[in-house]
């Protein structure tokens, strides 16, 4: 456990004195405020509208910032992570075997997993960071209107989730090779294919085309995104985070194979 | 202290080792001589369990390098070819940083640093980006790192190469300042004047092969070390050509 904080808190420390480090927190919180504006503003319009036609205050009550502004918010914000969750995970082995600090890794008495956590610890505590940044959207809308919390805490844990399994998968491109360029396109490459692999599910029959739905992360986010939470889908995301950091470790260790 | 039998590396069908055999006694330091591409650094990152051989074994401090690789790890002190550091640290933090990984207790972690800070000369500049030092201060930082936790054995890949005729001294008294009672060392290098004067035993491989073994005082009765590095290397290589020749031979009559 020492060794796993001992590398998650160097992994941390490299990550935040990194430029990319704030290049992508301040594209994240930026692209996040223009979202949360421009839907907040459309929000706005829809409730000036509603409230000028007759009878428009039944229809008002079907208006609720959750479904109107953060599951909309939530969603682009999915979209963000993943291209930009890569950018954060590709230094991870990529950079350690170009600078030869692997040899220094792999040769002192840690276990290969310790060194996986380790990294996997650090990225997500950034991850955490920058994802917590962007409560400044829920905050805002609690002080002004009357969101129901439970629902945005549930897609707040559901946008979690999804940057955590992005991460495991990110760091498992990254320890394929030793160019960052191909750790982070790997990465990106994967992470699309798991938002578009349910695609095909409605024309590929009944068993292929659950199986399908069950391993695209979309569903699952967007259950959690309103207010759904199946343990399905925790089972999900759980099966998912621990799968790729073994394959992560088992990619390590292969080394010790070869 | 160091046993190894039979150590064979193949990369792909290519065999970078080819069955080494060789030992060093505690407290003995070892110089492992061989040209370019001898397999060197191959043999080194064996013994320190960076990659598996393909076949035969090394025992270190009694351990075996693949089976006990996590005890041998913990007795070996390592500086790689090129130094393992992170630039975006300083010496300090780099230190800290690998004195916990190399399992020193944690009260024990900052005096552990001051000392190996203190041995190296790191002193003047403990506090500045691993990226910015010179590349002797770079090679002791590397050593610094590989000796932070007291190790019993050394493994040190050309500690001088690349360095300033000053640097190569210092560096050199340094190791000599490190060989001391009970710590065994290995050390690569090309520089035989430097094997001459730190060294107990000679070692020299030549393409994968071991092409001799002595003590530096046997090896040095009636020549100098660059004759005989010279002799075995070239008497080895004269022998690999007719082995080649008669194997075309043999070909061209079937
Ligand atoms: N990762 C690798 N894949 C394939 N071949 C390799 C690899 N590493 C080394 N080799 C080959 O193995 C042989 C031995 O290399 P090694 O680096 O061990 O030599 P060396 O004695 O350290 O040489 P030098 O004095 O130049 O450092 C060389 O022919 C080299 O090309
Ligand atoms: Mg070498």
């Amino acid at each position: 456990m020492r060794n796993v904080l001992t590398i998650a808190g160097r992994e941390l420390r490299s990550i935040f004195v990194s430029p990319i480090a704030y290049v992508v927190m301040t594209g994240f919180l930026l692209l996040g405020g223009w979202f949360f504006f421009n839907l907040l503003a459309r929000f706005n319009l829809l409730v000036s509208m509603y409230s000028s036609f007759q009878g428009g205050a039944e229809a008002m009550q079907r208006l609720n910032v959750n479904e109107f502004v953060l599951a909309p918010l939530f969603h682009n914000l999915s979209v963000v992570l993943v291209i930009l969750v890569p950018m954060i995970t590709m230094r991870g082995f990529a950079e350690e075997k170009r600078a030869g600090t692997y040899e220094l890794l792999l040769t002192s008495p840690v276990a290969t997993w310790e060194i996986v956590l380790g990294k996997f610890v650090g990225m997500i505590a950034f991850i955490t960071v920058m994802i917590g940044l962007t409560s400044i959207y829920g905050l805002i809308l609690w002080a002004y209107g009357n969101p129901e919390v439970g629902i945005m805490l549930s897609g707040y844990a559901g946008l979690l989730l999804l940057a955590i399994t992005f991460v495991t998968i990110g760091l498992f491109a990254s320890s394929l090779t030793e160019n960052q360029i191909i750790a982070a396109v790997t990465g990106l490459v994967m992470l699309l294919l798991l938002f578009v692999i349910a695609w095909p599910a409605d024309s590929a029959g009944k068993t292929i085309g659950d199986v399908l739905r069950y391993v695209s992360v979309t569903e699952h986010f967007a259950d959690l995104v309103k207010g759904v939470i199946d343990s399905k889908s925790l089972v999900y995301f759980a099966t998912m985070i621990a799968g790729w950091l073994f394959l992560t470790q088992r990619s390590v260790e292969s080394i010790r194979w070869r | 202290m160091i046993e190894v039998h039979e150590l064979t590396k193949r990369y792909g069908d290519r065999e970078a080792v080819k069955g080494i055999s060789f030992s060093a006694a505690r407290g003995q330091v070892l110089g492992f001589l061989g040209p370019n591409g001898a397999g060197k650094t191959t043999t080194m990152r064996m013994l320190t369990g960076f990659l598996p051989p393909s076949s035969g074994t090394a025992r270190i401090a009694g351990f075996d390098i693949f089976t006990q690789s996590h005890e041998v790890r913990r007795r070996i002190g390592y500086l790689p070819e090129n130094p393992p550091l992170y630039p975006d640290m300083t010496v300090r933090a780099y230190l800290t940083f690998v004195a916990k990984l190399k399992g020193v207790e944690r009260g024990r972690v900052k005096s552990a640093c001051e000392a190996a800070i203190e041995r190296t000369g790191l002193g003047d500049v403990s506090g500045r980006l691993l990226a910015h030092l010179s590349k002797g201060y770079k090679q002791r930082a590397g050593l610094a790192q590989a000796l932070i936790h007291e190790p019993e054995v050394l493994v040190l890949d050309e500690p001088t190469i690349g360095l300033d005729p000053r640097q190569i001294i210092e560096i050199r008294q340094l190791i000599k300042g490190l060989v001391s009672g009970d710590r065994t060392v290995i050390l690569s290098t090309h520089i035989l004047p430097e094997v001459a004067q730190v060294c107990d035993k000679v070692v020299i491989i030549n393409s994968g092969r071991i092409a001799c073994e002595d003590s530096i005082e046997n090896l040095t009765r009636d020549a100098t070390l660059e004759e005989v590095f010279l002799r075995h290397i070239s008497a080895d290589a004269a022998a690999e050509e007719r082995a080649a020749h008669a194997l075309a031979e043999a070909e061209a009559r079937v």
